[in-house]
């Protein structure tokens, strides 16, 4: 008998998780506030969904019912993409070490 | 166009880029490797989805044209905001994700084919179950973050709203959403699926309002998990293992940071969820409140002291942020260590309004981050400082969280303040904090009060030292 697809994904579910836990629990708690903003970047990769979706109409009507909701969701997770990264990236650049020059 | 597995291939390694971009965290220096990490995975799984549909058509052009829209939005917020509204920008930004996986939910619900989850009206139960949690997660995700965003911005009172039968209405509207859900599955009605939507975009509203203001680190982090679920079940609809795993891997990032948020409150997950903390019987504390003794002092008194001491400790909170004193701080501490004296800083882990805000205000103000220490590392050095400097906090200095099993936060870690030689308390009154209860700390022999407003009392004191 053949095994559904769905088990697989199941599985990569279930394995990131853990993976997800552990590599969570090393983060040092001085970068919490980076880890909220880069796993809101991160999460946006939904827009692979949006683009599929926003691609779905016909060339003559690119804007149908359905694809709109697309588009408005490529936009949001465009937001979300850009402001994520480039915000962890301004506050990362900020934590220094101390000069050794004392 | 190139083929699907090959796609699922490269959907993989965005996915692996992702757990790298998390794993750079653990270190301040490894961080900033680690966020290229996650836009390299980024740019992957945005070109190999062009690539798998291969239609460049003009459908492709307007793809491109929101994302500008969308991404130069994005990069004007994240180079203008100010770090002291960091927790707005999150609470904003999880809501964002959630309101794209209700659209996306909805459009595969319109046009099934397109995805090939089967026809409209007859879309495959195991997709349509995904959809729909996909969808209901990503409302809850998107009302609950509004609702948190106004709060931390100070739209909505950040005190908690509650009302009598509210949870067991809170109970019946989850129960109803598992009950639509099932009735979706085995109708298809589209009518049900708006309802579905509706009434959890009700839900998240509903579970935020009754939470205060000082338990939003928690909410953000909740809703931070929140978010990576409805991600993840949009993923699994989509078969896509990139939106699967980073999904999986918010979700618990998010989880991780709440349990973490909750232990340094001492509270439940669902005593915080459930609500209603802080509004509870401000008039009895405030009774005796008069008649206690406490010493006040000015900026010189406060110099004096920091001037003859050879180590002090530096005990941030959120007052901190909204005076936006911390560049002030910096240039008081580095007027003291021009004088010999050694300076550290303890963050406690629910300082601020989410995790690790202290941190990062500080970091902006160049404090180097390795003077920076948290509460099981530095809580043992209070005893051999002789002056701790505690500047918009209160709760998280209180001694009777250790003496007085009544005290509602009785059993909270609290950095040992009081065991330095003297304390010097900012504060602008002697208004109870948010927990509603007095801090004996203000009324101690050593400790001195400065009334006035963070930032004003820091430049005074580098002034006169």
């Amino acid at each position: 008998m053949e095994i559904d697809p769905l088990i697989f994904r199941l599985s990569i579910f279930i394995l990131s998780i853990f993976v997800g836990y552990y590599v969570v629990w090393s983060v040092t708690p001085s970068l919490h506030t980076p880890l909220m903003s880069v796993t809101n970047a991160i999460s946006s990769v939904i827009i692979v969904g949006a683009i599929i979706a926003g691609l779905s109409g016909n060339s003559e009507n690119i804007f149908n019912d359905s694809s709109i909701f697309g588009f408005l969701a490529i936009a949001l997770a465009a937001i979300n993409i850009f402001g994520g990264f480039l915000v962890t990236q301004r506050m990362l650049a900020m934590y220094k070490k101390k000069k050794k020059d004392k | 166009m190139i083929s699907a597995n090959l796609s699922a291939i490269f959907y993989l390694v965005s996915g692996v880029l992702f757990i790298l971009a998390l794993r750079g965290l653990s270190s301040p220096e490894t961080s900033r490797q680690g966020n290229l990490f996650g836009i390299l995975g980024m740019i992957i799984a945005i070109t190999v989805t062009f690539l798998s549909i291969g239609n460049f058509s003009t459908g492709f052009i307007y793809v491109l044209i929101f994302i500008l829209i969308g991404g130069s939005i994005g990069a004007f917020i994240a180079y203008k905001i100010p770090m002291t509204a960091m927790p707005e920008l999150v609470a904003g930004f999880h809501s964002l994700v959630g309101l794209a996986a209700v659209f996306v939910a909805i459009s595969a619900f319109l046009n099934p084919e397109a995805f090939n989850l089967g026809t409209s009206g007859n879309i495959k139960l195991g997709s349509l179950i995904e959809m729909s949690i996909g969808a209901a997660v990503g409302a809850i995700t998107f009302s609950g973050s509004v609702i948190a965003f106004l709060k931390l911005q100070g739209i909505m009172s950040g005190s908690p709203i509650t009302f009598k039968g509210q949870h067991p209405l809170n109970a019946i509207i989850l129960i109803s959403i598992v009950v639509l859900i099932y009735l979706l599955c085995s109708t298809q009605s589209s009518n049900l699926f708006w309802i579905l939507i509706a009434v959890s975009f009700l839900i998240g509203f509903l579970l935020i309002i009754p939470i205060g203001g000082a338990d939003m680190p928690v909410v953000i982090s909740m809703l931070n998990s929140y978010s990576g679920w409805a991600a993840a079940g949009i993923g699994f609809t989509l078969e896509n293992t990139a939106l699967i795993i980073t999904g999986a891997l918010v979700g618990s990032s998010g989880a991780i940071l709440s349990y973490i948020m909750c232990k340094g409150m001492n509270r439940s997950f669902f005593n915080v969820i459930l609500g209603g903390f802080g509004a509870t019987d401000q008039t009895s504390s405030s009774k005796n409140k008069d008649q206690r003794p406490v010493k006040s002092g000015n900026a010189d008194d406060a110099a004096f002291l920091m001037k003859n001491a050879s180590s002090v400790i530096i005990v941030p909170g959120y007052g901190m942020a909204v005076a936006q004193a911390q560049h002030a701080l910096r240039e008081m501490v580095d007027t003291l260590k021009k004088n010999g004296i050694k300076v550290s800083y303890a963050i406690h882990p629910v300082a601020g309004r989410m995790p690790g805000h202290m941190n990062v205000l500080l970091a902006e103000a160049n404090v180097p981050y390795d003077e920076v220490f948290e509460l099981e590392e530095i809580n043992n050095d209070f005893a051999n400082a002789d002056v701790a400097f505690v500047i918009g906090a209160n709760d998280v200095t209180n001694p009777v969280a250790k003496t007085d099993p009544q005290s509602p936060i009785y059993g909270m870690p609290v950095l040992d303040v009081e065991k330095c030689k003297s304390v010097l308390f900012v504060k602008r009154s002697l208004s109870p904090g948010y927990a509603g209860i007095d801090n004996d700390l203000f009324y101690k022999e050593n400790t001195l009060m400065l009334f006035a407003d963070a930032k004003k009392m820091t430049e005074d004191i580098t002034k006169n030292l």
